[in-house]
């Protein structure tokens, strides 16, 4: 079923002191689904949802909604409602008065309110929390205060700025699944910045990838996963192993020393290419009867699997495996056609994908908010 | 219905004392002994007696002759107040829409003033607005009339604004200045054009800024003495005028200046009781109380 445009961006740019935030950015989004901007802080990914929204205007380019030109239009005049990093929720009204405030600047009738105020703080489980004050309310409650007060308000599109980068892990992960059931019971269009590729891919309809200020990839979760355009994709989404190689021709790639056969067709004959092996997608054989082999020079026992730091012709791999094995052990490595994913050169070739020094840390490290 | 456990500094919440906090208390509490609690009984105490050390109501009683003064005094101090919260509030406004340097430039504009002393700065005005003073001169050096600025009501309330119009600026803009501008931006993207943000919104959020600026102009215009003794006419005499004169200029009379203090004093008290219904005890509205 082909759903109409909702917002698109058309060439849009912006720049804050000679320095670029977006860079010709181009992007359609489609009708009540829940998409994300997915990147790390800086990529330009609120700017975009700033633009959006109207608090902040294109140096170039132009925003449609439902195919007008809105450039001029300011916040308070689109159909668009946003929830705020942290959540912005007015500390002199109580839970119902902050649900309730836009609808009462529209100058609503006021049985409508209580009606639509009940309604939306049943479909948030905040039912009983009309009287309270929003200060007193814990982190997740001030977010659904939050979502409350602008679902109410029906908009067509919903934009979300890092709504759950204040609450701890278990908490995101019920809002995580309460925000995906809103919206599918809504049918609004939802736009989702975060930078946690985990959230990005559990939630999302359509993933947006961006960094320096450009759009990267534009995909399903699956799609982003398994099919990454570059070398920025693969590493920023799940763990990946890029490999230089060369694609011989259609179906056939040079890496690690070995052909291999892959599934990957349209390149140029004998073009250097990225290739992406997914950490989970190795397989581990005894040393001698893979098709490479490697040295394990790390294993950490991860609980439900193994995560091995394999040494292969001087690249260090990360291999995810249910077997145990011990440093030090040498082993061979089988990679199925459907494993290997091969990319074009991009500019972040080389820059990413090599576990040489790695370590558990520095995947953890907390990212600063935007 | 359940208070916020989080009590910012200043409010009214009691705490339990403890043995600590006393002794860090102790340095004022003596102060306040000595030079609020003591005097305030003197002055009830000098209300209440005649010259003989006798008790007697006739201080009070006898006030009644004065009532026109309390009236105008009153008039005077909420006209003036008013006029500060009219001309500070849209100040304070805009001001914090400024950037962080030229906020502070403002901000010192605000308070330049305050570093010359009451008696000078008023002097100095009636200087620039006597009938031969500067403003008259230059008028009519034009060639247009002299225009009578000076020993008129209007210049006793021009005087009292002059004076304390920094005292309704600073807490306004203070409390204004830390509203969280992405308040205004989640109005806005609710719907609020530039006018409802201001009345939806920082309105409320700036009461009490408001409520302390009008208590901080409001309490020494009632009282004010110098002021409207130096630029008001022979009938804009204001009950701190009374109360001055009954101390030194005539016959010492210091039980009608005690009871015309106290009369005041309850004036003020109510007064900043009603104004503080209009605030919770959060947020520091209540700072001065």
């Amino acid at each position: 079923m082909e759903k109409k445009n909702i917002i698109e961006l058309k060439d849009v740019s912006v720049s804050f002191d000679g320095e670029t935030i977006l860079d010709h950015l181009n992007l359609s989004i489609q009708d009540g689904t829940f998409v994300t901007f997915l990147g790390r802080s800086g990529c330009g990914k609120t700017t975009t949802l700033r633009i959006i929204a109207g608090f902040l205007q294109p140096d170039e380019g132009d925003v449609f909604f439902d195919s007008k030109r809105i450039n001029e239009v300011p916040p308070h005049k689109r159909s668009v409602n946003t929830i705020f990093q942290r959540y912005a929720l007015f500390p002199h009204l109580n839970v119902y008065e902050n649900v309730a405030f836009g609808l009462r600047v529209k100058k609503a009738p006021k049985e409508e309110i209580a009606a639509k105020v009940s309604e939306t703080l049943k479909l948030v489980n905040l039912e009983g929390y009309e009287k309270r004050k929003v200060t007193n309310l814990s982190g997740g409650q001030q977010q659904r205060v939050a979502i409350a007060r602008a679902l109410v308000n029906r908009p067509s599109v919903l934009l979300l700025d890092e709504p759950l980068s204040a609450l701890d892990a278990k908490l995101r992960k019920d809002m995580q699944v309460e925000l995906r059931r809103i919206q599918r019971e809504t049918g609004i269009t939802f736009i989702f910045v975060t930078h946690d590729q985990e959230e990005a891919l559990s939630m999302s309809d359509t993933i947006v990838v961006m960094n320096d200020g450009k759009i990267q990839q534009i995909g399903t979760p699956v799609d982003i996963y398994n099919e990454p355009k570059n070398a920025f994709v693969a590493d920023f989404i799940g763990e990946s192993n890029i490999i230089d190689g060369i694609m011989n021709k259609d179906d056939t790639v040079t890496f690690a020393g070995h052909t291999f056969v892959c599934v990957d067709e349209g390149f140029a004959h004998d073009e250097p290419v990225d290739v992406v092996i997914r950490p989970e997608d190795v397989d581990v054989v005894p040393a001698g009867e893979g098709m490479i082999t490697g040295l394990i020079t790390q294993a950490t026992f991860k609980g439900d699997y193994y995560e091995l730091i394999v040494e292969v012709k001087g690249f260090k791999w990360m291999v995810q495996t249910t077997d145990a094995y011990a440093e030090g052990q040498t082993i061979g490595i089988v990679l199925d056609p459907d494993s290997i994913h091969v990319m074009h050169k991009s500019e972040y070739s080389g820059l990413y994908g090599d576990y040489s020094s790695f370590s558990d840390e520095e995947e953890t490290a907390p990212e600063a908010g935007e | 219905m359940k208070k916020n456990t989080t009590v910012p500094v200043g409010t009214r919440r009691k705490k339990l004392p403890t043995p600590g906090a006393s002794i860090l208390n102790a340095p004022y509490l003596l102060w306040a002994a000595l030079f609020i609690i003591i005097p305030l009984f003197i002055v009830v105490y000098y209300a209440f007696t005649d010259a003989n050390g006798n008790f007697t109501t006739e201080n009070m009683s006898g006030l009644a002759d004065y009532t026109s003064v309390m009236l105008r005094s009153l008039w005077y101090s909420l006209a003036a107040t008013a006029i500060c919260l009219l001309i500070a509030y849209p100040f304070a406004y805009v001001v914090c829409k400024f950037r962080p340097t030229s906020q502070k430039v403002a901000n010192m504009f605000v308070t330049i003033p305050l570093w010359i002393n009451l008696l000078i700065r008023t002097y100095c005005l009636t200087t620039l607005m006597d009938n031969n003073g500067l403003i008259n001169q230059a008028l009519a050096f034009l060639g247009m009339g002299r225009l009578p600025l000076m020993n008129n009501t209007g210049a006793v309330i021009f005087g009292m604004v002059y004076n304390y119009l920094p005292y309704m600026i600073l807490p306004i803009y203070n409390v204004m200045s830390r509203i969280d501008p992405s308040l205004l931006e989640a109005g806005e993207d609710l719907g609020c054009n530039a006018l409802q943000r201001v009345r939806r919104i920082v309105m409320p959020l700036s009461l009490p800024g408001v409520i302390s600026g009008i208590i901080m102009v409001f309490v020494p215009s009632v009282s004010t003495f110098y002021i409207s003794a130096k630029m008001g006419g022979t009938g804009d005499y204001m009950i701190g005028d009374l109360i001055e004169n009954q101390i030194h200029a005539q016959n010492n009379n210091l039980p009608t200046a005690a009871a015309l203090s106290l009369v005041l004093m309850v004036v003020i008290l109510v007064s900043m009781f009603i104004l503080n219904r209009f605030t919770d005890d959060e947020e520091g509205g209540s700072m001065l109380v």
